[in-house]
């Protein structure tokens, strides 16, 4: 087998080559220097002729490449794209740079050329499903300025999906099938491996209501259409210490990341978490039948939060007043405040048909599917390595 | 004023008029909640541990504390006494901070020495130190099965658990966490 590659170390005859399947030991010849770049037995000099440096061994001190993991990465978006290309969808990409970014309480935007990069693509998007696209999709990179976590990086990599004249149950379907490819894909099996277990990702998924799962872990009752002083009493009396102005989100969360995520990060499955209370609701639409609820999912699987689906807020009126909300809330927290995108609610008033949509981290369903323990383990670089 | 990005273990911030050192942190953001940083401190004087979720945007006061590598001199009435080599400055503390190590320590040692607000907290010795054996007994000819071991004096006077073939003149190295026997590094 011929070797192609970077020496990188020279010892007793035996060379370690990196090539493009990570590492190898083999045989050296008597030219090879460590820093040589190599193919088959030949040096391979630089182009030019001019003086050629020493070689180094300088190269060791770059960061090794992640080999498996970034092969396991293309394999993934490989089976993402073809199940997307059988189900219909038309991939697309609309602008990274944008004048106005997401705008959610708890998200910072990075600064770019004057404009924002964005923190997702949904703004975009849903215009295009207000000019008639009916499944739309998009791989891309988006940006949240301060998240560095072992499930965050501030710049990772967003699969996100739309469809028009369709309810959250369709998306919920494509979420559950679209996982259980990747995973095959990648891993020759059906099972997603996080923390050393072992997920069956196989669809349908159990589902659960925040309401339920709540009341099941946190023996809390909560309707959706508390005020914020009465979740914060309904917290406090399971035992939670909360201040008196804690907001109605945060009493939530220190519930929920208390209680409910532990036990569904214990689960042998997949959990698809819905119904989420209309304080919650982001740009998700009210559920008709019951108005404190909103028709919103979150998909967790061993812990990892992967994906966030709405059935979209269509309304332009609720939307803006939403906006207003968020902005007023950013201003009174001495947040960024980003402009509210008029083409969006231009689009909205225009009308945009009943849809679905969701946002799912690539990065993250790729560590699922490697069984890696921390999103630095499937990136290509890592913002220290930059 | 630290806030959360500047989080990372080893900080050092002050708390409640106490010195907190981070041992553990994580970053955690539910998907659509507030982003926080799970942290875990320990209290520099007492070694207690609490943890904490410090909010994006809160702010943490740095604490006083510096770290100096002073060299040990020597005991006195149950004090060990150390000097910075920069400047010739010498401290006082009390061995117990370093516990059943102190009787590892020999002269000009270099060990590093945590002040708090100017007042020493912490001495840490290096990991491992290499001390020559000054009694023991010769090992029990034919008793050379698993791992019988044997006392020996080392030149700092204290008694340590060694392997029968160790004799006296043998340099040993010693973990000074564990008080434990690690090699023999030289031969006599």
């Amino acid at each position: 087998m011929s070797v192609r590659g970077r020496v990188l170390a020279v010892s007793d005859g035996i060379a370690i080559v990196r090539g493009e399947r990570g590492d190898a030991s083999v045989p050296a010849q008597p030219a090879w220097r460590a820093g040589d770049l190599v193919d088959g037995d030949e040096v391979v000099r630089p182009h030019g002729g001019g003086d050629y440096p020493e070689p180094t061994t300088e190269v060791m001190r770059l960061p090794r490449p992640r080999v498996a993991a970034l092969h396991a990465r293309a394999k993934a978006l490989t089976a993402l794209r073809t199940f997307f290309a059988e189900r219909d969808f038309v991939e697309v990409e609309t602008p990274l740079l944008v004048p106005s970014p997401g705008l959610e309480i708890h998200l910072d935007a990075v600064e770019a050329g004057g404009g924002y990069l964005i923190t997702s693509p949904e703004y975009q998007m849903k215009r295009l499903l207000a000019g008639g696209f009916e499944r739309i999709y998009q791989v891309c990179k988006c940006f949240r300025a301060g998240e560095h976590g072992p499930h965050h990086a501030s710049e990772f990599s967003m699969v996100e999906w739309y469809r028009a004249y369709a309810d959250l149950d369709a998306i919920i379907e494509d979420t559950e099938a679209l996982v259980h490819a990747v995973v095959r894909a990648v891993s020759q099996s059906s099972f997603a491996r996080v923390g050393g277990r072992a997920i069956d990702v196989t669809p349908p998924w159990p589902r659960i209501s925040v309401r339920e799962a709540l009341l099941r872990w946190a023996a809390i009752d909560l309707h959706g259409d508390e005020s914020a002083a009465e979740i914060v009493a309904k917290v406090r009396a399971v035992g939670i210490a909360l201040a008196d102005d804690t907001a109605w989100d945060d009493a939530f969360f220190a519930a929920f990341l208390a209680k409910v995520e532990p036990a569904i990060a214990a689960f042998d499955r997949p959990v698809v978490l819905q119904d989420w209370p209309a304080p919650l609701a982001a740009l998700a639409r009210r559920k008709p039948s019951e108005p404190a609820v909103a028709l919103r999912f979150e998909a967790y699987i061993g812990g990892i939060e992967l994906a966030n689906a709405f059935g979209e807020l269509t309304d332009p009126v609720e939307q803006r007043a939403r906006f207003e909300h968020d902005q007023q809330i950013r201003r009174e927290r001495s947040r960024a405040v980003y402009p509210i995108d008029e083409k969006l609610l231009a689009a909205l008033t225009e009308g945009l048909p009943p849809s679905g949509g969701i946002a799912l981290g690539f990065d993250r369903l790729v560590m699922l599917a490697t069984g890696a323990a921390t999103i630095d383990e499937v990136l290509t670089f890592t913002a220290p390595e930059l | 004023m630290y806030d959360t990005s500047d989080i990372r273990k080893g900080l050092k911030v002050l708390m409640d008029g106490n010195p907190w050192t981070v041992i553990e942190f994580q970053f955690v953001k539910p998907g659509k909640g507030a982003a926080f940083t799970r942290t875990v401190f320990k209290n520099l004087l007492n070694g207690k541990t609490k943890e904490m979720n410090i909010r994006s945007g809160e702010k943490l006061e740095p604490a006083n504390v510096d770290q100096r590598e002073m060299q040990f001199l020597y005991k006195e009435a149950g004090d060990l006494v150390l000097m910075d080599q920069t400047n010739y400055e010498q401290v006082s503390v009390s061995a117990e901070m370093v516990g059943k190590a102190a009787d590892l320590m020999k002269d000009n040692l270099p060990c590093t020495v945590l002040f708090f607000n100017e007042r020493a907290i912490d001495v840490t010795l290096p990991t491992f130190v290499f001390l020559e054996v000054t009694a023991s007994e010769p090992g029990v000819r034919g008793d050379t099965s698993g791992n019988v071991q044997k006392p020996a004096t080392v030149e700092t006077g204290a008694e340590v658990m060694v392997p029968l073939f160790i004799r006296v003149g043998d340099t040993i190295k010693i973990d000074t966490r564990t008080h434990e026997y690690v090699e023999r590094v030289t031969k006599q």
